[in-house]
């Protein structure tokens, strides 16, 4: 019991950042609707983003922005790991991307088909 | 299909879970995260380029590589954005609404066609009847100098504290968003056009990468700033500042042109003659 | 790092997430959604991730959200599941 618990509260921030992953993941496969199709997709991407930020923290250290009067004297255990910043920098911009080439693409699903629903689309496609 | 894809997401989770037992304690200053390449980041950060952001300074110096594909995909996503919607005829409407500027007086003129002429003392109003409202018209107008201000404070302040080039840009290109929504786009429109807006998301990519060129010719690497003190009068710590103050403002300006295209695009379907 | 803030600030966002991909209305989900970005903001900014913080804060809750109600708006609001 006692090992349990302690297994758990070191471990537990991993554990909702891979429940929050699969929530995502959830709703990019069985949702039927586009738009919660790119909703998915997006909490998927931040949970992400979540995750790596996680990796680079330091117990006891500060933000890493080198302080005004210590620059002679500068120990890296006293900063944050700067790189999982950087690339996560680059990832979220890359999802707005991604997100507003999905919803021009959803908008212009609307127009052909009048429907947002994967299942009336794919019957007006086998239809036709 | 759903119960495929709970049995899919639980069984992928449970691996994770179960993996997860493998990973370094939180917050340990030895995880193999922190040790290899990044203790020399942040140690070196201010004798090789004083900037006391270690952020910016890896974003934009040590890793510019990659901040420069990553703004090459702003600008893809910009273009494709366009490409998808944007339909040069016009809309066909059954009625049109104009609005005599000085009463306030609104008109419904019931005519199929495509646009009406502009006349002297109404103006074309957005079909979908929005309320003239004065309050927010009049608070969006004394906010939006502010909040670019803000923006170039944002860009220009990056070395030093929390922000950057692309922080900076989006909030550029919020502002005039929060134009095109407060009043119609057709304001938006008139004081940013879309062919400027193209010409910034292009010249945002082309000052990044003419930089580096830049210190190619000078006989250096590319995107290797410290050649720069060549031809600016700066000790070459200053001149890789410099240098990554300039790529910032080029960031900036291709995030902000994008931003305001893809919304514009977005929010008329591709017409550009009202918005939402 | 204060676990108690952590702990509050993570169940909220477990939330905001399951709801915004519940709702049955696209609206709701697209506010939903800015709520949850801005939930993942202050996680980060207690992290110490002021960067990142400062980007998601402008882009996920400002720009992001934006463009869900103008998609919406145009195509429809209402929706099955």
């Amino acid at each position: 019991m006692d090992r349990i618990l302690e297994v758990v509260i070191a471990k537990y921030n991993y554990w909702i950042y891979i429940v929050l992953m699969m929530i995502g993941l959830y709703g990019v496969i069985a949702k039927n609707n586009l738009v919660k199709k790119i909703v998915g997709m997006s909490i998927f991407q931040t949970a992400i983003i979540l995750f790596f930020i996680s990796m680079g923290m330091k117990k006891g250290a500060t933000i890493p922005i080198i302080i005004h009067g210590q620059e002679a004297s500068v120990r890296a255990s006293d900063y944050i790991n700067p790189l999982p910043h950087v690339l996560m920098l680059t990832a979220i911009v890359v999802a707005v991307s991604t997100l507003g080439v999905a919803l021009a693409l959803a908008v212009k699903v609307y127009k052909e088909f009048d429907t947002l629903e994967e299942d009336e689309i794919l019957e007006k496609i086998r239809k036709s | 299909m759903r119960i495929l894809g709970i049995l899919v997401c639980v069984a992928t989770g449970a691996m994770l879970i179960w993996a997860s037992g493998e990973f370094p304690p939180w917050g340990d200053p030895n995880s193999p995260a922190s040790l290899h390449v990044s203790p020399r980041y942040i140690e070196k950060t201010m004798e090789e380029t004083s900037v006391p952001n270690a952020v910016t300074s890896v974003l934009a110096d040590y890793r510019g590589y990659d901040t420069m594909f990553e703004t090459t995909v702003i600008f893809a996503a910009g273009v494709s954005c366009f490409m998808l919607l944007r339909l040069f005829s016009g809309r066909e409407r059954s009625s049109h609404h104009y609005r005599h500027i000085l009463t306030g007086l609104t008109l419904r003129v019931r005519r199929k066609g495509k646009q009406l002429p502009e006349l002297e003392e109404f103006e074309p109003m957005d079909s979908l009847w929005t309320p003239y409202d004065l309050i927010l018209r009049t608070l969006c107008r004394f906010l939006i100098p502010f909040i670019q201000l803000f923006a170039l404070y944002v860009i220009a302040h990056g070395h030093h504290s929390p922000g950057g080039g692309f922080q900076g840009g989006v909030i550029l290109g919020a502002s005039m968003i929060l134009l095109a929504i407060s009043q119609d786009m057709r304001s938006a429109l008139r004081r940013i056009r879309e062919r400027t807006l193209a010409i910034f998301s292009v010249a945002g990519v082309a000052i990044y990468a003419g930089t580096g060129a830049l210190c190619l010719i000078l006989g250096s690497n590319f995107l290797d700033y410290a050649a720069l003190s060549r031809i600016f009068p700066v000790d070459p710590v200053g001149a890789r500042s410099l240098g990554i103050f300039l790529v910032e403002v080029g960031v900036g300006i291709a995030v902000m042109a994008t931003m305001i295209v893809i919304y514009h695009n977005l929010a008329s379907e591709g017409f550009l003659d009202e918005g939402l | 790092m204060i676990w108690q803030l952590d702990l509050v600030i993570l169940t909220l966002v477990v939330i905001c997430g399951i709801g915004s991909l519940m709702i049955k209305d696209l609206l709701g989900a697209a506010i939903l959604f800015g709520a949850y970005s801005f939930m993942m903001c202050v996680l980060w900014a207690v992290m110490g991730a002021v960067d990142v913080a400062f980007t998601e804060a402008s882009v996920g809750a400002g720009v992001s959200t934006v463009f869900f109600v103008a998609a919406v708006f145009h195509t429809t609001r209402r929706t099955k599941d």
